[in-house]
């Protein structure tokens, strides 16, 4: 019964305080092993180098868990806030385009929602490197809760440009370079975020995620050039271009603030995701180290 | 109200019903792994 409790407590205690909470490599704990055997060295390769260090002080998921625990409401209502100035902005005081009317509107939804498909891709990019250099294991986490938040702003984009397409260009859609490479990245997000949940191993699912994520990272320049590269029908970049930002200020300024709301409510969004996931995780551990104590006992 | 307008509502629509369902989503399983968590571990419970 004493080796139960102290099973028990050594791993409620690596679970949920400082202990590397969920073992990159997920070999299931025996259950005289665990307590008796030293914690297993992890191989040289793995071992975080000093620069690493700082990388995987957010490993421990309890340390993740108390900073989101903070910072998540700021984020929200940063995000509300800053979205409600940009909404007003963009819907009523922004005026409309002297050529294309109203629909000028729909920009200040489509070009956040292109800007977070592309930004929300390399960071994508970043997370699985980090998942295959550093086996970082909230990187896994971060990149397989992201997936799907990518994905439904990438279809916003596109959805939204076909909808301010099709009055001022006079169709839906058009195998444009522009809008077929976004469309490319949108399947990029769903293969991802399908990949990962595709294996019953999480950690061989997150190492395919990050390879096709790495892979699929050529797509972004491709976006970003494509208007440039082809004859397209698609217009050439307003904002983010060499001779700065060929747009009124009385667009750009509402432009600028609804961007730094999406992005501010997509963090969140993210950061909620990648919270709830962990806590599943934990979840999921303790229900395992439960059922090996049921196992003892029987 | 003009299609312009129309286009215009509907795009905003959806991108506040994306993020909007997404969010409720994640704290739907927010709630639900906490509760498990009160229930399977007593360090939780006594964090709350």
């Amino acid at each position: 019964m004493a080796a139960a409790e102290s099973l028990r407590a050594r791993l409620l205690h690596d679970v949920t305080a400082c202990g590397d909470g969920f073992n990159p490599a997920p070999q299931a704990p025996s259950l005289p092993a665990v307590s008796t055997l030293p914690p297993r060295p992890r191989p040289a390769a793995l071992s975080p180098s000093r620069g690493g260090g700082a990388l995987h002080r957010f490993a421990n998921p309890g340390r993740f868990l108390r900073l989101t625990d903070r910072l998540l409401p700021w984020l929200w209502g940063a995000a509300l806030l800053v979205l409600a100035v940009g909404a007003a902005w963009a819907l009523a005081f922004s005026p409309p385009d002297w050529q294309q009317g109203e629909t000028v509107r729909i920009m200040y939804v489509h070009v956040p929602m292109a800007w977070l498909a592309m930004g929300g891709y390399a960071g994508l990019a970043v997370a699985s490197l980090l998942s295959l250099v550093w086996r970082h294991p909230l990187a896994d986490l971060a990149a397989r809760e992201l997936s799907p938040a990518g994905a439904m702003v990438t279809a916003l984009c596109l959805v939204t440009g076909s909808l301010w397409g099709r009055p001022m260009w006079g169709t839906w859609w058009a195998w444009d370079a522009r809008m077929t490479s976004v469309l490319v990245l949108f399947f990029l997000w769903v293969g991802h975020a399908a990949l990962v949940r595709a294996f019953d191993d999480e950690e061989r699912g997150a190492r395919a995620g990050a390879i096709l994520a790495l892979i699929g990272a050529v797509n972004l320049p491709v976006i970003k050039w494509s208007v440039d590269w082809f004859n397209t029908l698609h217009q050439s970049a307003s904002v983010v271009r060499l001779g700065g930002p060929a747009m009124h200020v009385e667009m750009l300024y509402p432009l600028l603030i609804c961007a730094v709301g999406f992005t501010l409510a997509f963090a969140a969004l993210v950061l909620a995701r990648t919270r709830a996931a962990v806590m599943e995780k934990r979840v999921r551990q303790l229900q395992l180290a439960q059922a090996r104590r049921h196992e003892a006992d029987a | 109200m003009t299609e312009h307008w129309w286009h215009v509502v509907i795009s905003w629509a959806l991108t506040a019903l994306g993020f909007g369902t997404m969010a409720a989503l994640a704290a739907r399983r927010h709630t639900a792994a906490k509760r498990r968590l009160a229930r399977l571990g007593p360090r939780e419970r006594r964090q709350g």
